[in-house]
This record gives C-alpha cells, sequence and structure tokens, in this order.
C-alpha cells in the first residue's frame, strides 16, 4: 500500500518496520515528527530526553543492551550530542544505531545553517542522506543494517525540505528482529586510552571498508545521457532540484549515502562528461572530495555557500531563462511570526522592556520578545546560553550591571542546559536574577512534554521535576513564583530580586495558551468613547490589538481575556468580560 | 501530463494543514504522484504560511518557485498579492476577501494597502477574490473557509466534484463532515464571472 508521508514520519516508520526497539530524542525543527509518529507504535519504547547528549547516549545504552535504537536531534543539537558521537566512532554499536540529525538550510526555524555533514567526516562514521519521503523510510532501514555489518552509529542526515515534504511510500511489514545479547567487552566498549588506543586502527579500516562500500552501494547510482556533455553530482533535496530542472537531459551522480564518499565511481564518472559540477547546499564537501581525487569541478563558484538552493536558483546557476512573473508595485507589509494573543510571556517581557532591563535570551517561543514593539531581548545565542552567559556579563560588569541584567530561559530550555548554568552562577556566585518563563511545554516545536510538565511522550503521567525544589538544592535560596499575566506582581518581583545582594530565580508561571486544557476567558472589549487614542495598549504587540480610526480595537476572534491590556489602560476603556 | 502546481497560502492558524491534507488523500486517490510540502515552526506563530501541492506523472522537487504556480490559493487578501511572483503566466489566483492584519500594520509601522488586490488584477492577472469567511458562517463555522476556498479551487481543476467530496469523507471527523461538504459546495457554486 502506498501512502503519501512526511519524510519524517516516513523515517519513523523505516525504524518501527527495521525493529528498531528504543528512540530517545530532544525537540528541534525540523527533526521533531520522526520521535512524534514513533512514539504512536506501541510495541516500541520511545522517549523525550531532557537534552541530545542524553538522547544520544541512551539510544547508545539500548544498542549495547542489544536493541535498535535511535536518537533524532536538529543540526545544533548534534553540537551538544557531539561528546558521545565521537567516541562512539571508537566503541561502535552491538544492535544496530541512527544518529539523524535536520539540518536547516535557509534557517526557516533555526539560529545558524551548520552542514552536519562536517560530523560525520570528524567523527569518521557513515551518513545516508534519503531525497524523498521512500527513502527516508529505507535509509533508517539500511542505516541500522549497516549500523550492525559495520559495527558504528549511522547519521541520517535530512533537511527541512524532506523532512517536511509528503511523498509517496509503500509501506511494508515490520520485520522480526531478535534483541542481540549483551556481551562484556572492555577492549571495545571502555574508552580508556590503553583500549581507545587499540579500536582507533579499527575506525581507520571501518572507513576504509566503508569506502569500498560506497563503490558498489545501490544507493549511489548513476543516471546517464550519452548525448548530454554536462554531468552534475549531487545529493538529497538537490538531486530533485535537478531533476526538475534537466529531467533526464544531463548526466546525473546521486549519492545516498555522503560519507565516506566514493573515488573510483566518481572518476569513471568524470571520464563520460565534458563539465562536471556538484551542486550541493550549504558547504563543499563533495565538491572538495571530487578535487581530492584529482577531479576538475564547479560547485560554490556557482551556487555559494548561503541558504537553500531550488530549482530556480540551479537553473540561473546555468543561464537558463527564469520563468515570467508579476509583482506588485505596492510594498507588501512583512508578515513575521508574532507571541500569540493571551502568550503567557507578554507580560514578563512588557515588564522588562519598561523598566529598560538588558535581556540574554535563549532558544523557544520567547525569542519572539525579541522583536517590536517589546524589543525586549539583547542576545540569542544556544541553548541554556541566557544562564550562563549572564553569569559572564555580570562577572565582567559587576554592580554595573547586576542590578538591571536578566537571563530568560524556557522550561524545557532549563531542563535541555539552563541547569548547569545555574550551578556556576551559585558556585562561583555571580548576583544574577534568571526568570525561567514556565510555559508548562515545549512551545516552539508545537508541544512536546519535557521534564517539568507532568507527562511522558504518550500524555502518561510521569515523574514532575520541582523547578523551585531544583533550584533551592543548587543554592539558589531567592526563587520566587509570579503569574505573568499579573502586570504589578511582575514589577514588583522583578525590581526586588534585581536589588537583591544575592543571587535569584524567578518563575514566572502560566501555561501556554494553546495548550487544549488551558481555559480561556471571554474576548475583551474596548469602549471607544473611553478611548483616548495614547496607544499604551499598544506597546504589548497583541495580535488581538490594533487601531482603527484613531481607536484602539479588539479582534474578538483572537482575544483569549488575558487581562493584561486592561491593566495597562489609565482610562478604564478595556473591559467587558467581568464574571 | 505535465506537473501542476497549487499554492495554499494564508496566516498561521487559519487552517491551511487541513486543506493541504485533503488535496494530498484527493491526488494520491487520484493515481497521480504527489508531493506536499510546508515548513512546521516559527511560521505557525500568526506569520505568513505556504504550502505546495504538486501533482502529475512523476514529480521531483517539493517547493514552488518564482513563475510556476498554475493556481495560488489565498487564505487571505494580503497573502495573494505577497506570492504574486509565483504565478506562472496564465495560472489563477483564488483568494479569500478577508483582510488580517499583520504586526508592522497593528504597531503602526505600515500601511494595509487596502486596493492590493486591484493591483493584482491591473497585472492581468486572473483573480478569482471573494469573501470566504461568509459562506463558510453559512456553512456553519467560521473555520470551514478553508474548505470553502477549495471548493472554488475545484472549479479551477480538472478533477470531479465526488472525488474531492470523497476526500472530504477521508480527512474530516464524521461528525464534521456534512458541514465540511456543505462549505465545500458553496464554495462550488459561488463563481460569478472570473477575472
Amino acid at each position: 500500500m502506498k501512502k503519501l508521508l512526511i519524510g519524517n514520519e516516513a523515517a519513523a516508520r523505516g525504524l518501527w518496520e527495521a525493529g528498531c526497539g528504543v528512540v530517545s530524542s530532544y525537540p528541534g525543527t525540523p527533526s521533531t515528527e520522526i520521535t512524534e509518529y514513533f512514539s504512536k507504535y506501541d510495541d516500541a519504547y520511545s522517549e523525550w530526553a531532557p537534552n541530545e547528549k542524553v538522547a544520544a547516549e541512551t539510544a547508545f545504552g539500548a544498542s549495547l543492551a542489544g536493541q535498535r535504537s535511535c536518537c533524532c536531534m536538529k543540526h545544533v543539537g548534534l553540537n551538544v550530542a557531539a561528546d558521545p558521537l565521537f567516541t562512539l566512532s571508537y566503541t561502535g554499536v552491538n544492535a544496530g544505531m541512527i544518529i539523524a540529525v535536520a539540518d536547516d538550510p535557509g534557517m526557516h526555524s533555526s539560529q545558524n545553517e551548520q552542514d552536519s555533514r562536517h560530523y560525520a567526516i570528524a567523527a569518521k562514521v557513515p551518513m545516508l542522506e534519503p531525497s524523498d519521503s521512500a527513502e527516508c523510510k529505507a535509509f533508517m532501514k539500511l542505516g541500522l543494517e549497516l549500523s550492525e555489518k559495520y559495527d558504528t552509529p549511522v547519521i541520517y542526515r535530512t533537511c527541512t525540505r524532506i523532512a517536511h515534504s509528503q511523498s509517496l511510500v509503500e509501506l511494508e511489514e515490520k520485520q522480526n528482529i531478535e534483541p542481540k545479547p549483551y556481551v562484556k567487552n572492555g577492549q571495545k566498549y571502555i574508552m580508556m586510552p590503553g583500549n581507545a588506543i587499540r579500536r582507533h586502527p579499527f575506525v581507520e579500516e571501518r572507513t576504509a571498508a566503508l569506502t569500498e562500500y560506497a563503490e558498489t552501494a545501490e544507493i549511489n547510482f548513476e543516471e546517464l545521457n550519452p548525448q548530454a556533455e554536462l554531468g552534475i553530482i549531487t545529493s538529497g533535496t538537490c538531486y530533485q532540484y535537478v531533476k526538475e530542472v534537466f529531467g533526464d537531459s544531463v548526466n546525473v551522480f546521486k549519492l545516498g549515502m555522503v560519507n565516506p564518499l566514493p573515488v573510483k565511481r566518481l572518476q569513471a564518472f568524470a571520464t563520460k562528461v565534458k563539465r562536471l559540477v556538484v551542486v550541493e547546499e550549504l558547504d563543499p564537501i563533495i565538491e572538495t572530495h571530487c578535487r581530492n581525487i584529482g577531479l576538475t569541478v564547479e560547485g560554490k563558484n556557482l551556487f555559494g555557500y548561503l541558504g537553500e538552493l531550488s530549482q530556480s536558483k540551479i537553473a540561473a546557476a546555468f543561464g537558463l531563462q527564469a520563468k515570467p512573473f508579476a509583482t506588485t508595485n505596492t510594498q507588501v507589509p512583512v508578515r513575521p511570526p508574532v507571541m500569540c494573543a493571551g502568550c503567557p510571556h507578554r507580560g514578563m517581557f512588557y515588564t522588562l522592556a519598561k523598566n529598560k532591563i538588558t535581556v540574554m535570551g535563549d532558544i523557544g517561543c520567547y525569542t519572539l520578545g525579541a522583536q517590536a514593539p517589546l524589543n525586549a531581548i539583547d542576545s540569542t545565542l544556544c541553548m541554556g546560553a541566557s544562564v550562563s552567559g549572564l553569569h559572564g556579563f555580570n562577572k565582567a560588569g559587576g554592580t554595573q550591571t547586576e542590578g538591571k541584567t536578566v537571563g530568560v530561559i524556557g522550561d524545557s530550555t532549563f531542563m535541555h542546559s539552563g541547569i548547569t548554568g545555574l550551578v556556576n552562577i551559585a558556585y562561583n556566585g555571580s548576583n544574577s536574577t534568571v526568570i525561567v518563563l514556565d510555559n508548562s511545554i515545549t512551545g516552539m516545536t508545537g508541544h512536546q512534554q519535557n521534564p517539568t510538565t507532568g507527562y511522558n511522550i504518550k500524555g502518561d503521567p510521569a515523574a514532575q521535576i520541582n523547578i523551585e525544589q531544583l533550584c533551592r538544592s543548587l543554592g539558589i535560596n531567592r526563587v520566587t513564583v509570579v503569574d505573568p499575566y499579573d502586570l504589578a506582581a511582575c514589577e514588583k518581583t522583578v525590581k526586588e530580586e534585581l536589588a537583591a545582594a544575592e543571587p535569584s530565580v524567578i518563575i514566572s508561571r502560566r501555561p501556554c495558551v494553546l495548550l487544549k486544557h488551558v481555559k480561556t476567558a471571554p474576548p475583551l472589549t474596548i469602549a471607544a468613547d473611553k478611548c483616548k487614542s495614547c496607544k499604551r495598549c499598544m506597546q504589548l504587540g497583541c495580535p488581538a490589538i490594533s487601531m482603527k480610526n484613531n481607536k484602539a480595537v479588539i479582534d474578538k476572534t483572537l482575544c483569549v481575556g488575558c487581562n493584561v491590556c486592561k491593566q495597562l489602560c489609565a482610562f478604564d476603556a478595556i473591559g467587558g468580560n467581568e464574571e | 501530463m505535465n506537473t501542476k502546481s497549487i499554492m495554499i497560502v494564508g496566516v498561521g492558524g487559519q487552517g491551511s494543514l487541513l486543506a493541504s491534507k485533503l488535496m494530498g488523500n484527493l491526488l494520491t486517490a487520484c493515481g497521480y504522484d504527489v508531493k506536499v510540502s510546508e515548513v512546521h515552526g516559527m511560521s505557525q506563530r500568526g506569520g505568513s504560511v505556504v504550502t505546495y501541492v504538486r501533482y502529475g506523472q512523476k514529480v521531483y522537487s517539493p517547493v514552488i518557485e518564482t513563475g510556476e504556480a498554475d493556481c495560488i490559493v489565498s487564505f487571505e487578501k494580503l497573502e495573494a498579492a505577497r506570492y504574486l511572483d509565483k504565478l506562472k503566466q496564465g495560472g489563477v489566483i483564488v483568494t479569500n476577501t478577508q483582510e488580517i492584519d499583520p504586526m508592522p500594520v497593528i504597531i503602526g509601522a505600515a500601511q494595509y494597502p487596502n486596493d492590493i488586490l486591484d493591483e493584482v488584477k491591473a497585472k492581468g492577472v486572473a483573480l478569482d477574490a471573494f469573501d470566504a469567511l461568509e459562506l463558510a458562517l453559512q456553512a456553519g463555522s467560521a473555520k470551514a473557509v478553508n474548505i470553502v476556498l477549495l471548493g472554488r479551487l475545484a472549479n479551477h481543476l480538472d478533477i470531479p466534484i465526488a472525488d474531492w467530496l470523497a476526500a472530504i469523507e477521508n480527512v474530516v471527523k464524521p461528525q464534521f463532515a456534512e458541514l465540511n461538504k456543505t462549505a465545500f459546495m458553496l464554495g462550488v457554486n459561488s463563481v460569478e464571472a472570473v477575472g
């Protein structure tokens, strides 16, 4: 039976069909749905781990115990999981193990566009790259086989366009995979120097063996057109763009395995064409390899390093005529993502902006607090950097900064890598104030449970980390909980904690308004005769409030009656949802 | 047949996900090769959202580029104008006339260009604009605006109405099937003269 699946659902299906028994992941766009879909299978275990390092190590443990396993993450998540990755390359696996990583060229939902292929090269592990949903499923299955055959973790690399595009997939039965027995083997699994020195030659031999595999593997293939002089080497989503532009009119070498790369086959392909071009997004990995094996190729000189490629970019690079199109002369105003009406983060960000606080930001929905009109964030680097960055900022700034700087971090991000930063604040004693924006869910990636929510990936009750107790146990004496819908309380708490002469944590707590179980209030209205057009309510950046005929009005379809704007109005013009 | 390209554009939260799911189901049932592509993540938070639907004998690229869309279905006026450059020469835009202010307009940093559709029309584009929200309310729910728009789109495609109705039954929960079929037919039957 053929079914239309997004790449990530097909990947989950592939894991399941291949008898994968354990998947541990941290959510991150565009990788999240692999684990979400896998969690729907009740005959296998899946979980949200607190971060990618934990997820990768969990998958390692599962592999060691004899179950096929996988961990999924976005490209920046692999930075977090890089520590286990590099030594996993030495230990190898027992049962098959996949590290699935999703790159985001074009940065649809990311803070950088790093190219994960560098990790496969650096860690000396094989990497497979599918180009549609059918390959997503097939490559997960093949990856687990290769993992066992070559005794290595295998990286599965996808990207936004493959992960989130639906195409047809032939569903197959689940394979009957027996768990492998665990056998104690210190020389293989205890990576202390004496053993690691003996494992490194194995890693190099394995790469040679995998290069041999690349020379014959069916997932690397040629599509030849003897009439054509042009030859294109490509992989992943770029293969689809190339085919869109050229169909069967050129010679194509399609790589399904992007590390290690074949040598003889690419050299042979080069002899069949007059002009050789590598089409790849981000960094010149395949292109550099081709040069290293003595081929004359073009690539980045035509396409550059930035963003996604597409059929029109490729057509333009080959000098093909662009398709005609029309545009309006009027500039269409941009429509950036915004904090939702009733978002619990808004009240806290308004408070911080109003008091001109310097804010070290973090990764999550609340990064949107950086947008106009709140403009309430000063920096966003990576998961956890709000807390540790704040510590450094205050160590450098001392009393100049301590009383007017905070770090803001979401509940899930705090679990991911905020805790260690707070340990540093407590241990090395910076007078810092951290605000945990606790909306009781992992928001931006689409509502995943986390250790603070009290539920597991299947929505069943689970142990719940108490953020207050956790912070106190780390040595933070001042821990305050505040409701961000209460502006007066927010302001009082922020001022008090910034004035205090010791580290403090403010937990700004209210569940995400988009959660199904959250009850919202009736919408508010603005009495036009009372509105003095002062636009104070407009400072909140609430999408439900706008100015019409010089009076503030509230869109009833968007307003959830959070009452934050009502607290700002000096003329008592906002109301209408009183009990 | 050549690959056909349809874009569904709107504002995060307007229900374009169901529209693309329905189209995927429909086109697969019709026996086409299909790719449906959308970007999840930031764009869901009230931002501009785009779904690409492509079908034919064999579909390669999952995305639709400048000058390639046979049809653009827009849930909001401004979004129809935003993606005008994606429309193929001779293509058609089906759009709801609803206005949703983007944040730069809300905070007064930009103006909502009210006569933007006139400008689109002046470019010689086949523009099929109508109040889909009103028809959705007539069908019984403002949320059915996506299905009303697909009904209107159906007039521009060579796919039997019965197949659309079957796809609605396949993807919509049974208790909402009648409402959505009503909304769809209101869209189908609402066509006046096309631009």
